[in-house]
């Protein structure tokens, strides 16, 4: 067991960084010099100011020399400056704006789970009959909605017509309080949610039709046990290890994926300052989220591997 | 999988015992290559409408590109960028058409802020999403599934270190890693969007070709064009690629459908393709700050994304269980 940690921790740690060379490489590339970006017209005249500040940002240095000092400063929580809004540290941003982000995909897995394990269930209990076939066909159209679409939607229905709730204008937990956070949330979290209930109920019900075919369901039929006992208390139960895989995988990917809806809705969180900062070419700040996110990512998805593989052994063998 | 899968697979067993009852007197025969016609007849009804939904796009797509670029606006297609309230110099008089349109005989599906044609735009969007979705296929086709094939073949080395580089492009979130690329590009023409996309198809098509060919390289045939001595690079392209081919082709179809919302969603973020090229994702995108005043706007491309996209995915799970359906056959 200890090896097989060590093993994925060492593979973590190779990934790890890999992406952040990439990342760092990625925004070498990005056209424009930082230093003319944070002096504007005086660097473009003065070329000694110019040639200062380069080597005060240490750009001056080979590239491998700047990317061992940015990994270095970047594992102690230091990831820099804006060169756009200066004395912002970079750090500081994404410590502010990624809460807001994490409580969108929470809220969104949430949702997702709510409609999903029900739909996969009856799919699986009425296999093939028509409450089957009229899922699987919602499922299949959901999986094809891009979420911008269902958010535009969600916003012309409850925002335009019915005036229900806001389309934009995100209020803070601190400073408005639950309800009104919640208000401001439930759609961006529903229109995040609908692909995600698609993918979860479709492994519910696959995995639940294989359930149901073992012999401790027909054991429990004989005991006399009502259907929707058997279906949510013991058939489920065997399903709910691969469930909790997804979620964990689909969460991570969703941390990077709430940026569309983010901007759709104007809502303070990472990615929409993401998009900023490349309308902006706020080249520390693009370096800075990208790193954040891709990192977030891969450690999720390395955790959620050991996991499954710590709480099934099948897997641990293979 | 699924209830349907296991009915075809029922299905499949009795159709696979022909052949088998042969095999004492004569040599087995591998399954006749079918005609599209064919392939078409053999379709449920919703696979057979998104199959002509499919068409519709292309055709129109290729219609609207030649319209403009060979025949200089002559075929029944209005001009997408052309705003028909504005003043004509040839004839001295404003055009009769009005922003925010709703549909009607002149404008089909009504115009938009600025007066343009709707339902020419969406036409002409289907331009970009047809060719984001033929080149990351053919990206993916072509280096994926040769790189795929060629590692699940030989093994080794080479598949650690290729599946060691695939695995850190998958490593990143797919959109965070392609926003941060196209920032790279100060212009982003149609060509680097479906390049930067395409490159980014690779990996994934990669590992759909490793898995075919693992498969594949296993099989008596190959076993025995070892056996005889073949070459390698005979045996791979003979052997293994042929028969990986249709599972990585049948795959192209859903990735297309993932690429498009992609490119969609670039689109709609103003990062992809500039204006006023129509995209459907910056046609949505123009139009959601006015969804008070004329929700069609936003309704119509989006209902173009929308189909575009279930008809690739269910097109393309039809084609893939037909194929492992076949692939089992062989």
């Amino acid at each position: 067991m200890a090896k097989i940690i060590a093993a994925r921790l060492l593979r973590l740690l190779a990934t790890l960084f890999a992406v952040t060379f990439i990342s760092f490489m990625m925004t070498k590339a990005l056209p424009g010099d930082p230093a003319v970006a944070i002096l504007g017209q005086d660097g473009i005249q003065n070329e000694e100011l110019l040639l200062e500040l380069r080597a005060e940002l240490g750009l001056d240095e080979p590239i491998p020399v700047q990317y061992v000092t940015w990994l270095g400063n970047a594992v102690r929580g230091d990831l820099g400056e804006s060169y756009i809004n200066r004395g912002q540290s970079v750090a500081g941003t994404i410590g502010q704006r990624f809460p807001v982000t994490l409580q969108l995909a929470l809220m969104a897995i949430i949702i997702a789970l709510l409609l999903a394990i029900p739909i996969g269930v009856i799919g699986a209990y009425r296999q093939g009959k028509w409450q089957d076939q009229a899922s699987s066909a919602g499922v299949q159209v959901a999986l094809s909605v891009p979420n911008f679409v269902t958010g535009i939607f969600l916003i012309w229905l409850f925002a335009v017509k019915l005036e229900w709730l806001p389309a934009s204008n995100w209020n803070r937990i601190s400073d408005k309080g639950v309800i009104a956070n919640l208000k401001t949330a439930i759609l961006p979290a529903t229109a995040l949610a609908l692909t995600q209930m698609a993918i979860f109920s479709r492994l519910v019900r696959s995995d639940m039709i294989a359930t149901l075919q073992e012999n401790f369901i027909l054991s429990a039929r004989a005991k006399g046990l009502s259907d929707r006992f058997i279906l949510f208390r013991h058939a489920l139960r065997p399903s709910s290890l691969s469930v909790a895989t997804l979620v964990g995988i689909n969460f991570g990917a969703l941390l990077g994926g709430t940026v569309i809806i983010e901007t759709l809705f104007a809502i303070p969180g990472l990615g929409f300052r993401l998009i900023n900062a490349i309308s902006q070419r706020d080249i520390l700040v693009i370096q800075g989220i990208t790193v954040f996110i891709a990192t977030g990512y891969v450690i999720i998805n390395t955790v959620v591997d050991l996991f499954y593989s710590v709480l099934d052994p099948r897997i641990r063998r293979s | 999988m699924t209830a349907l899968d296991a009915q075809t697979d029922s299905i499949s067993i009795t159709d696979d015992d022909a052949p088998a009852e042969r095999q004492g007197s004569t040599p087995i025969e591998r399954p006749k290559r079918a005609t599209p016609l064919q392939v078409f007849r053999e379709m449920p009804i919703v696979i057979k409408l998104s199959t002509i939904w499919l068409l519709l796009v292309f055709g129109g797509a290729i219609y609207a590109k030649i319209d403009t670029v060979l025949l200089n606006d002559a075929l029944p297609l209005q001009n997408p960028n052309l705003q028909t309230n504005n003043f004509n110099p040839a004839t001295g008089e404003f055009g009769d058409g009005e922003p925010n349109e709703s549909w009607s005989s002149a404008h089909w599906l009504g115009t938009d802020t600025i007066a343009r044609d709707t339902f020419a735009r969406i036409v002409h969007g289907a331009w970009v999403s047809l060719i984001i979705a033929m080149v990351s296929a053919g990206f993916g086709v072509v280096v994926g599934g040769f790189f795929g094939s060629l590692v699940g073949f030989v093994r080794g080395r080479t598949e650690t270190v290729t599946m060691a580089a695939m695995d850190v492009i998958l490593a990143f979130p797919a959109l965070i890693l392609l926003l941060a690329m196209v920032s790279i590009f100060e212009v982003r023409s149609l060509t680097v969007i479906a390049l930067v996309i395409g490159f980014l198809s690779i990996p994934a098509y990669t590992r759909v070709a490793r898995a075919g060919s693992l498969a594949v390289s296993q099989r008596e045939f190959v076993l025995a064009a070892r056996a005889i001595g073949t070459k390698p690079m005979k045996i791979l392209f003979r052997e293994v690629i042929p028969n990986v081919l249709p599972t990585v082709l049948s795959y192209a179809m859903v990735a297309g459908a993932f690429v498009i919302v992609v490119e969609g969603s670039l689109s709609f973020l103003g990062l992809s393709v500039q204006l006023p090229t129509a995209t459907w994702g910056n046609m949505i995108n123009q139009a959601r700050g006015n969804l008070k005043v004329n929700f069609a706007q936003v309704f119509w491309p989006s209902m173009a994304l929308v189909l575009t996209v279930l008809s690739l995915n269910s097109v393309g799970d039809w084609l893939q269980k037909r194929a492992a359906h076949r692939g089992s056959a062989l």
